[in-house]
């Protein structure tokens, strides 16, 4: 058999934005029928490299031979035509739209009168959807779906295009695992059809369980390529992260040391019986001073609403909150926020950064009040805070004028953490810190919540990483439904006694014996 | 979960299924009957006001009335008409007041060099100022709040330097076909309701089953997304205003046909009034959701309800402002209130 078609060639392309050589000299060759990893931290240049390919930026230097032809896409829209379709994080297709009509926006199919068909269009797209297991009416407004299914109908679209080439941005970061097994299947239908993929992914099992070939990518160059099944897991971490290997080993996946011990002092947190109609059921937590507190459960369990109640973002009907012995009142953010809570939300963009500010900005402005003098803010003062967390949080900005939005994910985490810490709180809420962030902003994170609980704050972790809830946790409050099923301290602290409680089997005394004599 | 009839979604829950299905948000029974509200509710109460009032006035329900409801009915309904499309995209086009005089004026002037001349001047030069829009909007990336406010002082002005500052008045001779265009009737009802009635059946053609249309629907909805799709987010934008113009050109050069000459006064307030009957009919001004047929209710309710409070002979008519305001103040929290429920906002 003939080795397959070279279906992309690109050679030495690089792109410089102002300040940042986004993309330096970088190679890749894509088959027909590969699957090819395209992996780095954030900020080493894969979207850069995406955008290139799709037409959304032009390159300073270097060709892109797309079957056989030197291409230059000027839009997105004449890569897609030409044949590279791309799917994007986020979902990006019309809500209020049906389904249908976002399956076939731009090729809609016109009866002789050159108007829409739409009984032919439905039916297609009924039959289309059937082939990637979504069954659902396709007159319905896209948003009406589920983020799965919505996902699907872009992956549908992407590839009814007749793509040659079909680039993956992070596909899974909103899929159930039952979804993610579907878009395996069809990532496999559509190697065997012969179509390229390039799959852009953190999660290293999808990596190694889809793609043949891999690219990484580090500041900008190509750093490896190659098998991916010729490249272990641990080598694979050390070649993003640009570390070695034993360094790697010897710190484990997670940067969390779980060398700090809470005090046996008051609890500087104490929570409980907080009730939520249909929401949270009685549900107490306490936090010492220097101690971390996992809240696990499964998604919709009531972890975040046990965050947003502490922080009285959310309205409790009964239960109450004490912070160092006193007591807050009921509801009320800017109580809890003078109290010493504060609360990292888990969506980034929604509740948190404000994009078009500068670095400086995001990081004064929940303490601005407290720097100013009759309504005057001491410009110096505010510096020396936003230079100090600057350091402290190792934020990596061109200036503290740079605007949040340019920032990197794992970046905008640090501000947000900046923000809240310069409130000098005493109890630090973190709902899914790392969530979104590369490997190497997430070890910086993770590092940072084990100092600042050696420095003796108490922390809420919430994460739906279980690896990291296990190693960044003195003790875990598990939640199911609303309501507090168990509570692992110690040596209980480990990913099976974790699912077990999940699951329903709490760690009832038998369990507990085990443990016991198995240690 | 929502199979219970047999025309309801058929949506896979059992967990053999290989993939995800779509999980409706909310009760789907709830969801229609709120889109059902959204969309048809200004024709219920369209429908109710009509009964009532013919009930509570001899004079209301008479051939006379109504067919002069219709005709001042038509002139608002051609500017609405432009204006779904461009709210639909999420913009606005507050220009539109200020075209439907200079169209007027324009119509008048030219009319004296023919009817051709005075049927196309106004279409060419308010269709030009709605592309300039357009440009300004989809190039340049202004804000159309400000992009059309210009626009609207600058008509203005052109209209006010053609009638040296509205001292002017040019007539529309008796007798021209465009006196004839804009006076006569045919099967009792004015030709301007005519010409309006096939410009909202080709509108609504042109909304729902063109690529065109759908374009329109996507700006709306997801400005990104449209682009990335590959919708000509632009070239739509471009079109939506131009249509605007030229539709605004129109209705002024029909009205000033109408009333035989080009008044001056006219157009003042008019995009506000085109703005409100399309929310009204159920369109969303944050785009992407709305409905042709929707705006068209949405003057007939207005014109109704200024009708009747004429028809009360009592009531000062500057109370019709008040009730229209009031009204409209009903109508948006109702779609808010609705639009919130379907989550589209």
């Amino acid at each position: 058999m003939a080795p397959p078609a070279e279906v992309l060639a690109v050679r030495g392309l690089s792109k410089t934005f102002p300040g940042v050589r986004a993309l330096d000299d970088v190679d890749l060759t894509l088959h027909a029928g590969e699957v090819h990893a395209l992996i780095g931290e954030n900020g080493a240049g894969k979207s850069t490299l995406i955008k290139l390919l799709t037409g959304v930026h032009r390159p300073d230097a270097g060709d892109i031979v797309f079957l056989g032809r030197d291409v230059s896409f000027a839009t997105p829209l004449e890569a897609q035509r030409a044949g590279i379709s791309t799917i994007y994080q986020e979902v990006n297709l019309i809500p209020l739209l049906s389904v249908a009509r976002n399956l076939f926006l731009g090729r809609e199919p016109r009866n002789r009168l050159g108007l829409l068909d739409f009984a032919r269009m439905n039916r297609e797209a009924e039959e289309a959807l059937r082939a990637y297991g979504v069954r659902v009416d396709v007159r319905r407004p896209l948003r009406s779906l589920g983020v799965g299914a919505q996902q699907m109908v872009a992956l549908a679209r992407a590839v009814a295009s007749e793509a040659r080439i079909v680039i993956m941005d992070e596909p899974t970061s909103s899929l159930e695992p039952r979804e993610v097994e579907t878009l395996f299947s069809v990532i496999r239908r559509l190697r065997d059809e012969g179509i390229a993929v390039i799959y852009v992914s953190h999660r290293l099992d999808e990596l190694y369980a889809v793609c043949d070939t891999v690219t990484v990518l580090r500041d900008g160059r190509r750093v490896h390529h190659g098998r991916l099944a010729e490249l272990d897991r641990l080598s694979l971490v050390s070649t993003m992260l640009g570390r070695e290997l034993g360094e790697v080993r010897k710190e484990g996946l997670t940067k969390f040391t779980g060398d700090h011990h809470a005090t046996d002092g008051q609890p500087v947190l104490e929570a409980s019986e907080l009730t939520v109609p249909h929401q949270l059921h009685g549900v107490s937590v306490s936090i010492r001073p220097g101690e971390v507190v996992g809240l696990g459960g499964l998604l919709g369990s009531g972890r975040t609403e046990t965050a947003k109640a502490i922080s009285g973002a959310l309205p409790t009907t009964s239960g109450t909150v004490m912070v160092a012995g006193a007591p807050l009142r009921r509801g009320s953010t800017p109580a809890a926020i003078r109290a010493g809570i504060s609360l990292l939300p888990e969506d980034r963009k929604s509740e948190g950064i404000v994009p078009g500010l500068s670095v400086r900005e995001n990081i004064s402005l929940a303490v601005l009040p407290r720097l100013s003098r009759f309504g005057l803010v001491s410009e110096a003062r505010v510096d020396s805070i936003v230079d100090t967390f600057i350091e402290r949080l190792r934020i990596k900005a061109s200036s503290p004028q740079q605007k949040v939005g340019e920032l990197s994910g794992g970046n905008q985490q640090k501000v947000l953490l900046a923000r809240w810490l310069a409130m000098n709180p005493k109890v630090l809420l973190l709902d899914e810190p790392t969530r979104g962030i590369d490997v190497g902003a997430k070890a910086e994170v993770q590092k940072l919540v084990d100092e600042l609980a050696a420095d003796g704050l108490g922390v809420l972790l919430i994460s739906s990483d279980l690896e990291e809830l296990i190693e960044g946790s003195d003790r875990v409050v598990v939640l199911k439904d609303g309501a507090v099923v168990g509570e692992l301290a110690g040596d209980e602290v480990t990913e099976d006694k974790l699912m077990r409680t999940i699951a329903g089997h709490a760690p009832d005394r038998d369990a507990v014996e085990e443990a016991a004599t198995d240690g | 979960m929502t199979a219970t009839k047999t025309d309801a979604p058929v949506t896979a829950t059992n967990d053999k299924s290989p993939a995800p299905a779509g999980e409706p948000l909310g009760s789907a029974r709830s969801e229609r009957v709120s889109a059902l509200v959204q969309q048809h509710g200004a024709l219920a109460v369209l429908v109710v006001v009509s009964l009532v009032a013919s009930f509570s006035f001899d004079s209301f329900a008479t051939g006379d009335n109504i067919s002069n409801m219709a005709t001042s009915s038509a002139f608002l309904a051609i500017v609405a008409l432009g204006m779904t499309f461009v709210i639909i995209t999420g913009g606005i086009d507050l220009s539109v007041g200020s075209l439907f005089a200079l169209g007027g004026v324009l119509a008048a002037w030219g009319s004296r060099h023919g009817t051709l001349v005075a049927l196309l001047l106004p279409l060419v030069v308010c269709g030009a100022i709605g592309v300039v829009n357009g440009l300004l909007v989809a190039r340049s990336r202004l804000a159309p709040f400000i992009v059309t406010l210009a626009a609207m002082l600058g008509a203005r002005g052109l209209m006010l330097a053609l009638t040296d500052e509205g001292a002017n008045t040019y007539l529309i001779g008796k007798g021209s076909f465009l006196a004839e265009l804009g006076q006569g009737s045919t099967l009792g009802l004015g030709n301007p309701v005519w010409i309006t009635l096939g410009l909202f059946v080709a509108g609504a053609v042109v909304l729902r089953r063109t690529r065109f249309g759908q374009h329109v629907y996507a700006v709306g909805g997801n400005e990104d997304a449209a682009a990335l799709m590959g919708a000509p987010v632009a070239r739509t934008k471009i079109l939506v205003y131009t249509m605007s113009g030229v539709l605004a050109g129109l209705a002024g050069a029909l009205n000033a046909a109408w009333l035989a000459s080009g008044v001056t006064i006219l157009g003042n307030g008019m995009e506000l009034e085109a703005i409100a009957a399309v929310v009204i009919g159920g369109t969303l001004l944050t785009g992407g959701l709305g409905y042709v047929s929707g705006a068209l209710v949405g003057v007939l309710l207005l014109k109704v309800i200024q009708n009747v409070i004429n028809q009360i002979g009592s009531l000062d008519s500057s109370y019709q402002q008040v009730v229209s305001g009031a009204f409209l103040a009903v109508v948006v929290v109702a779609q808010t209130w609705l639009g919130r429920r379907r989550q589209l906002m």
